[in-house]
């Protein structure tokens, strides 16, 4: 008997412990004690800076003057304002980052979104979508810095490439497309939740909160701001759907709740890390890549690149963040890439374009209206 | 005549016996003639069984099988509850078009969702929208009423008390402001549990959340306060009665008025190590009152939540309870004069 009590008594313990994981881990303290703000890191698992690819040739300063592309070229509407040299240099780039020409993607190469009789046509979808894409790169490294602030890079180099969610392939790895609706019936009916989906984490939380909250202008916040009731009328089903979505940002970044709130009181600003302000940021740029640069090519896509419920496939925090809560690591991959990172607003080429707007607007100079 | 099975328990102080009293099985089963249970007056039910005695129940309880009242309060309860189990577990297949395999991994996972918020308090909506979960919901209430009912019954029969039966009421209070009360006062079944073991979980953190957590919820507090209370209680109880087993401190009720060598150690032990001690009587009082402020404190937080207070962090703030951290410098971004929305 007391050889049966010592077993279970050493079986147990080892029972319990098996549900954790082995390894040394880096905690590092974020907020002020007993909130259990932390973040918590395998020391093997912590994410290296990523190996991007190396630019085709070095962009020298003398490559930058000469004639612009739209002269030399036809039909160039975007990186028009790049000179001949630059534009070439970012063509090449582009093609290695997208549709490489090293046999990993079928047809991969210039002729993935060129006419090689005619280079200037639209005649391939590829070239109407890179066209946006571009644009949109653009705008999201003039326009989204508040996304960027926190970047030990913000200001130099801090921003997108084509590279940051495409990682050679035409079709980023991590997107979203909406579920198809719920049956009429109780058949196959999960009301759009319930089932281990990678999407939220394998919760069992509402697993396509993205069709709701990554596009339009729907409200994520769930809390009231008044403590008493008012009209403020949220269901919890709603709160779900938001609580879906934060799994997502939570996965997709590789953190947990305390990298941006103090979950004393989810909603309060003023307790949350500055790096919740970035995410805000974050969620408004994704809208704006969904509602105006991938849902706005509409038409555009062929049905081999919609989702099942015949909406294109879009992006989410995972789609660029991969897991890590810095993209590639941190590797400042656009300062390689002038021609990415706006519009030359003088048209002085050598002159390096205007990177972004007061960034720290929402942490500090906003105080008054707080 | 009775026969010991087992008889470690002799009260021989004897260092090899008395070690069999520090075991997690009840050392001790009893067997003899069967007890059929008293005589019951003609408005009862006939009773089935005693069916026997069994090894293996013994080692957690009596040993004999019966007899089983179930009466007619107990079958309607029964069917009541069956129904309500098979409507879930088939509306959890259908989910998964009737495949067994993923029935059974996803089984964690499956839900019998209530209807969405946009039916209010409509009767009864669409079955695939919720219209199951209310007639689940339904039967399920139907079948916790009527075995309230039996409880109550059956103790009056015996010539107890009813405190098992009340202590049930107070657990059925938090069942039916979860899923009945607080969703009528809402004006929105939507507000209610769904039936589904990670569902519910999920559910749970939502409300808290949507509610700005439910920590600051001072009734929340209490109920756990008493929740652990209830747990700490029940160790405490059940370790002073086996540690003073071996000078008959089983017999708790009768040490009531006569309290004999056992009780007396057990209350000095408490009175050396914390200098008051609770008797017999008392410590069964401290426990069921323990048990039963758990759930009913609960449900009355649960009732004011969304009905009487919709943020209960910023309630705390106002009642000067919610500790005020650093602030960090965070800013709401949609404060701020020309932020995207």
């Amino acid at each position: 008997m007391m050889r049966k009590l010592a077993t279970l008594v050493l079986a147990l313990p080892a029972l319990l412990l098996a549900g954790c994981e082995v390894g040394t881990k880096v905690v590092e303290q974020v907020g002020p004690r007993g909130a259990g703000l932390v973040q918590i890191h395998h020391k093997a698992g912590l994410p290296p800076a990523d190996v991007v690819p190396a630019p085709p040739y070095p962009l020298t300063p003398d490559m930058l003057t000469g004639p612009r592309a739209n002269v030399t070229y036809q039909n160039v509407r975007v990186l028009g304002d790049l000179s001949t040299e630059e534009f070439n240099y970012t063509m090449a780039s582009i093609t290695n980052w997208v549709a490489p020409a090293d046999g990993t993607v079928k047809n991969g190469g210039c002729n993935y979104c060129h006419n090689p009789a005619n280079m200037a046509s639209d005649e391939l979808y590829t070239k109407v979508v890179a066209r946006k894409m571009l644009q949109m790169t653009r705008n999201i490294n003039s326009n989204w810095t508040p996304h960027f602030s926190l970047s030990t890079n913000a200001g130099n180099g801090a921003g997108v490439t084509c590279w940051t969610c495409h990682r050679g392939q035409p079709v980023p790895k991590y997107n979203w497309s909406a579920s198809l609706p719920d049956p009429s019936t109780i058949t196959g009916n999960k009301h759009g939740q319930n089932t281990p989906a990678q999407s939220v984490a394998y919760t069992s939380l509402p697993n396509d909160p993205f069709t709701a909250l990554l596009q339009g202008k729907n409200n994520i916040r769930v809390q009231a701001t008044s403590a008493y009731p008012s009209a403020h009328k949220v269901a919890i089903q709603t709160t779900e759907q938001t609580y879906g979505l934060m799994t997502h940002m939570s996965q997709g970044l590789g953190v947990n709740c305390t990298y941006c709130h103090n979950t004393q009181n989810f909603a309060n600003w003023s307790q949350s890390r500055v790096q919740r302000v970035n995410a805000w940021y974050g969620i408004r740029m994704v809208r704006d890549i969904n509602d105006n640069y991938i849902s706005a090519l509409a038409g555009t896509w062929p049905a081999n690149r919609l989702g099942p419920a015949g909406d294109p496939r879009k992006v989410y925090c995972t789609t660029c963040h991969q897991g890590v809560n810095k993209p590639l690591g941190g590797v400042p991959m656009l300062k390689d890439y002038p021609g990415l990172k706006g519009a030359y607003h003088t048209g002085t080429p050598a002159a390096a374009p205007v990177e972004g707007t007061p960034i720290a607007a929402a942490t500090e100079a906003a105080k008054p209206v707080g | 005549m009775v026969d010991l099975v087992a008889q470690p328990a002799d009260l021989a102080l004897r260092g090899d016996r008395t070690m069999a009293y520090q075991n997690i099985f009840t050392q001790v089963q009893l067997r003899g003639e069967y007890e059929p249970g008293v005589p019951l007056s003609a408005d009862n039910d006939p009773r089935f069984g005693p069916f026997g005695f069994t090894y293996w129940m013994g080692k957690l309880g009596g040993t004999q099988i019966g007899p089983v009242y179930l009466g007619k309060l107990g079958l309607a309860s029964l069917m009541c509850g069956t129904l309500a189990f098979m409507i879930i577990g088939l509306n959890f297949w259908a989910s998964v078009h009737w495949n067994p395999i993923q029935f059974v991994r996803q089984l964690f996972w499956l839900s019998l969702e209530p209807p969405p918020a946009k039916y209010g308090l409509k009767i009864l909506p669409p079955l695939q929208d919720g219209g199951w979960w209310l007639i689940t919901g339904f039967f399920l209430t139907a079948s916790i009423l009527l075995w309230w009912a039996r409880t109550y019954r059956r103790a009056r029969e015996l010539g107890m008390g009813t405190h098992v039966a009340w202590a049930f009421a107070s657990a059925i209070w938090l069942y039916l402001v979860l899923g009945f009360i607080r969703p009528l006062a809402m004006g929105s079944w939507s507000e209610a549990v769904p039936f589904g073991i990670f569902p519910h979980l999920d559910w749970t953190a939502a409300f808290s959340i949507r509610y700005g957590n439910l920590f600051y919820n001072p009734f929340h507090a209490l109920s756990i306060a008493f929740l652990y209370g209830s747990t700490l209680l029940f160790a405490m109880h059940g370790a002073t009665i086996l540690a003073v087993g071996r000078y008959g401190g089983e017999r708790e009720i009768e040490q009531i008025t006569d309290r004999g060598t056992a009780s007396e150690r057990a209350a000095l032990f408490w009175r050396w190590t914390m200098g008051f001690n609770a008797t017999m009587e008392s410590i069964h009082r401290w426990a069921w009152w323990f048990a039963v402020l758990t759930t009913l404190t609960g449900g009355i937080g649960i009732l004011l939540t969304g009905t009487v207070v919709d943020n209960w962090y910023l309630w705390a703030v106002e009642h000067h309870f919610a500790l005020a951290y650093p602030a960090t410098g965070a800013v709401d971004p949609a404060t701020l004069p020309g932020a995207p929305q």
